[in-house]
C-alpha cells in the first residue's frame, strides 16, 4: 500500500477482519439475511454498498460543518437517498431482472444501519479522504461476509454458483446427484443464513481470543 | 492387580494427555472410577446422568423394537406378500421375522450413524475443550432413529446430526445448556432441508421411494397425511393404539409410547405434570376444533374439515404426539423447571402441537414445532412463575409486618 499512509490503510483493512461490521459490531444483519440466498445478488448488493457508503461518507464530510446537530439525522437521510435512488435507477436501467430480484432489498440500503453508524461515527468527525476510505472499508468489510454467506448458501442450497451448476444437474441427475446428493432446502431459508453469519462469528473468534467480549 | 485398578493406574499415568477424556468417558461406563473423596459428608446418589440417560433408553426399547417390525410389516402390507393383520396387538401376520429382518437392516444404520457420528462429535469437542465428555448424546443418540422416516438417506441422517448437535448443543456449552431439544433440531432440520424425504406420502414405507414411478409403486400416507387432504382414513382405532400404521420409525405405537411414559414416571425421571397437562392442552385445542366443526362453522368444502372433525381424542393417538409428549417434551433441560411451570408449558405443547397440525397440513407435525417452541419460552414462563411467587412472599412478608 504504497499510495496509503499506514493509518489510512488501516481504515480500509480493519473493517475487512478485526473490526467487521457484521461480525463484530453486529450491524447489517437484516440484509445479510435477506439477500444472500444467491451470490449474484450479494455481489451486487455488495458494490451498491461500496457506492453509497463510499459516497454518502464524502458528501456528510463535505458538509460536516454546516449540517445543523439537530436536523442532521434528516439530512443523512437525504444524502442516503439520493444515493440508493441512483443506484436503484443504473440497475432498473442497465440490469432488470437483477433490479427486480433484489426488489425492495436495494432500496431498504437506506435503513442499513452501517451506513447510518459510518455517518455518525466517522464522516461527521472527519475529512472528507479519511472518511472515503472509511466509507470503502465499512462496504467491503459488510461485503466480504455477504459474499461468504452468498457462497455457501447457494452452492449448497441450489447447487449452483453464480447461477452455473457446479455441481450438476439435480434433475438429470449428473455429477454429484448421481451419487444420490441432494441440495439442503434449508440453505435457501433465512435462519440458516444467521446460522452461517454466527459460525463465521465463531470461527473468527476462536481465531483471535482478543475480539471475545468479557461478561 | 484387578482390571479396575489397572485402569485407573493407566489413567494416573496418562494425566493431561489430550485423549484422556475419551478414555475415562468409556472408563466410567463401566466401572465407578477409583478417585474417590473420603473425608468430609457426601450425599450419595444412585442416579448420576449416565443411569438417568440409560433409563430413558430402556423406555424406548420397547418402540424401537416395535419399529423393526413395523417397518417390515408395513413394507409386506403395501407391496401385498401379507394380509392386513387381525386379533389384536398379538396378531400372528405383525410378529414374524421376516418383518423382523426387513426393519432390523433398515434401523440398524440409523442407529449407528445416529450413534456414531453424534458422540464421534461429543468426543472431538470434550477434547477441543479439554473437559469430560458429557453423556448427553446417549438419549438424543436414542431419539434420533426413532423420530425420522425409515428411508431417509444414511448422509442426510449424518449431516443432520452434525448440524443438531454443533449447532444444537455445542454452541451452547454442551449437554444441559442447550436451549433446543437436540433430537427436533436434528429432526426440525432435515424437516426444512429435505423436505422431499421428510413429507409426503412416498416415505413412511421401506421401498416406496425407490418404486415410484414404476408399476409396483405402493404408497404410504400417514393418517394426518390423509386426513389433511379430507381423506377417508382406512386404519382403525385399535390399530392406531396398537401402532400398526405408517409412520417415523419408532412413534405409532401409543400404547408402548404409554408403557414407557409410566416406566419413566415410576423411575421418576419423567415429568407426570408435562405429559398430562400436554395430553390436557391437546384434548382442549381438539375439543375446541370439533365444537367449530359441530357449530357450521366451517363446512365439508374447507381445507381444514379432515383434521378439524378429527374426534378430540383421536389427535393423542395419530402422528408423533405421543411420543414427543413422552420422550421429548419431558427432556429436563429444555423444559420448564418449576412445577407450575410445566404445566403452563406442557399445556401449551399439546395445545399448539394440535393448532399447528390442522392449520398447517404443510407441516403435519405440529409436535415437532410445538416444543421447539416451546423450548424458547420456557426459561421465560420460568422466569414468571418465580417472580410471581416472590411477589407473593414479599405481599406475605408486609401484611406480617403491618
Amino acid at each position: 500500500m504504497g499510495l496509503l499512509s499506514k493509518k489510512d490503510a488501516k481504515l480500509i483493512l480493519d473493517p475487512l477482519a478485526d473490526d467487521n461490521p457484521i461480525t463484530i459490531q453486529v450491524l447489517g444483519i437484516c440484509s445479510a439475511l435477506a439477500i444472500t440466498a444467491q451470490l449474484k445478488a450479494s455481489i451486487v448488493m455488495t458494490i451498491s454498498v461500496i457506492f453509497v457508503l463510499g459516497l454518502g461518507n464524502v458528501v456528510i464530510s463535505l458538509i460536516r460543518n454546516i449540517i445543523p446537530s439537530k436536523i442532521r439525522i434528516i439530512v443523512q437521510l437525504t444524502v442516503v437517498a439520493a444515493l440508493v435512488i441512483i443506484v436503484d435507477q443504473v440497475l432498473k436501467a442497465f440490469s432488470y431482472q437483477l433490479s427486480k430480484e433484489l426488489g425492495a432489498f436495494i432500496g431498504l440500503i437506506i435503513t442499513n444501519c452501517i451506513i447510518m453508524g459510518r455517518f455518525e461515527a466517522f464522516a461527521l468527525g472527519n475529512g472528507p479522504w479519511k472518511s472515503f476510505l472509511d466509507g470503502v472499508g465499512n462496504a467491503l468489510g459488510y461485503g466480504i461476509i455477504l459474499i461468504i454467506v452468498g457462497f455457501f448458501r447457494e452452492l449448497l442450497g441450489s447447487g449452483t454458483l453464480l447461477g452455473f451448476k457446479v455441481l450438476g444437474d439435480p434433475i438429470a441427475k449428473t455429477g454429484l446427484y448421481a451419487t444420490g446428493y441432494e441440495n439442503n432446502g434449508f440453505m435457501l431459508l433465512a435462519p440458516m443464513a444467521l446460522i452461517v453469519v454466527g459460525i463465521i462469528i465463531w470461527v473468527q473468534r476462536s481465531r483471535n481470543k482478543a475480539l471475545i467480549e468479557d461478561h | 492387580m484387578s482390571l479396575k485398578s489397572k485402569l485407573h493406574k493407566f489413567k494416573v499415568k496418562n494425566k493431561g494427555k489430550k485423549w484422556l477424556p475419551a478414555f475415562s468417558a468409556i472408563h466410567t461406563f463401566l466401572f465407578l472410577p477409583d478417585e474417590t473423596t473420603h473425608n468430609g459428608t457426601h450425599i450419595k446418589a444412585a442416579d448420576d446422568l449416565k443411569r438417568t440417560m440409560n433409563t430413558v433408553i430402556l423406555a424406548m426399547v420397547p418402540c424401537l423394537i416395535f419399529g423393526m417390525f413395523n417397518a417390515g410389516y408395513q413394507h409386506h402390507l403395501a407391496i401385498g406378500d401379507i394380509q392386513a393383520l387381525t386379533g389384536g396387538f398379538f396378531g400372528a401376520e405383525f410378529w414374524t421375522f421376516d418383518n423382523f429382518f426387513v426393519g432390523f437392516w433398515k434401523i440398524l444404520p440409523l442407529v449407528i450413524i445416529s450413534y456414531g457420528v453424534g458422540l464421534g462429535i461429543e468426543f472431538l469437542f470434550a477434547i477441543i475443550k479439554g473437559h469430560e465428555v458429557e453423556e448427553g448424546y446417549l438419549v438424543t443418540g436414542m431419539l434420533v432413529p426413532l423420530i425420522v422416516p425409515v428411508d431417509i438417506p444414511l448422509w442426510m441422517l449424518a449431516v443432520a446430526v452434525a448440524f443438531g448437535v454443533v449447532i444444537g448443543k455445542e454452541v451452547f456449552g454442551g449437554t444441559g445448556m442447550n436451549i433446543l431439544n437436540p433430537a427436533l433440531t436434528i429432526r426440525a432440520f432435515l424437516f426444512f432441508a429435505y423436505p422431499t424425504w421428510m413429507s409426503g406420502d412416498k416415505v413412511w414405507v421401506h421401498g416406496a421411494v425407490e418404486r415410484a414411478g414404476t408399476p409396483d409403486a405402493i404408497s404410504g400416507e400417514t393418517i394426518l397425511g390423509s386426513l389433511a387432504q379430507n381423506n377417508e382414513v382406512t386404519h382403525s382405532i385399535m390399530d392406531m393404539f396398537y401402532g400398526f400404521i405408517p409412520g417415523s420409525v419408532g412413534e405409532t405405537s401409543t400404547l408402548l409410547i404409554l408403557l414407557g411414559g409410566l416406566f419413566l414416571i415410576f423411575a421418576k425421571i419423567g415429568s407426570w405434570r408435562i405429559m398430562l397437562s400436554s395430553a390436557l392442552g391437546a384434548i382442549v385445542m381438539g375439543l375446541i376444533f370439533n365444537w367449530v366443526v359441530d357449530a357450521g362453522v366451517i363446512t365439508e368444502s374447507s381445507k381444514f374439515y379432515g383434521l378439524m372433525s378429527t374426534t378430540w381424542w383421536h389427535h393423542l393417538l395419530i402422528g408423533g404426539f405421543a411420543f414427543g409428549t413422552v420422550f421429548m417434551a419431558t427432556d429436563p433441560v429444555t423444559a420448564s423447571q418449576t412445577n407450575k411451570g410445566k404445566w403452563i408449558y406442557g399445556f401449551l405443547v399439546g395445545f399448539i402441537s394440535i393448532m399447528i397440525r390442522v392449520f398447517n397440513p404443510a407441516y403435519p407435525e405440529g409436535v415437532m414445532l410445538a416444543i421447539l417452541l416451546m423450548n424458547v419460552f420456557a426459561p421465560t414462563i420460568d422466569h414468571y412463575v418465580v417472580q410471581g411467587n416472590v411477589k407473593k412472599r414479599m405481599k406475605r412478608l408486609k401484611a406480617k409486618t403491618a
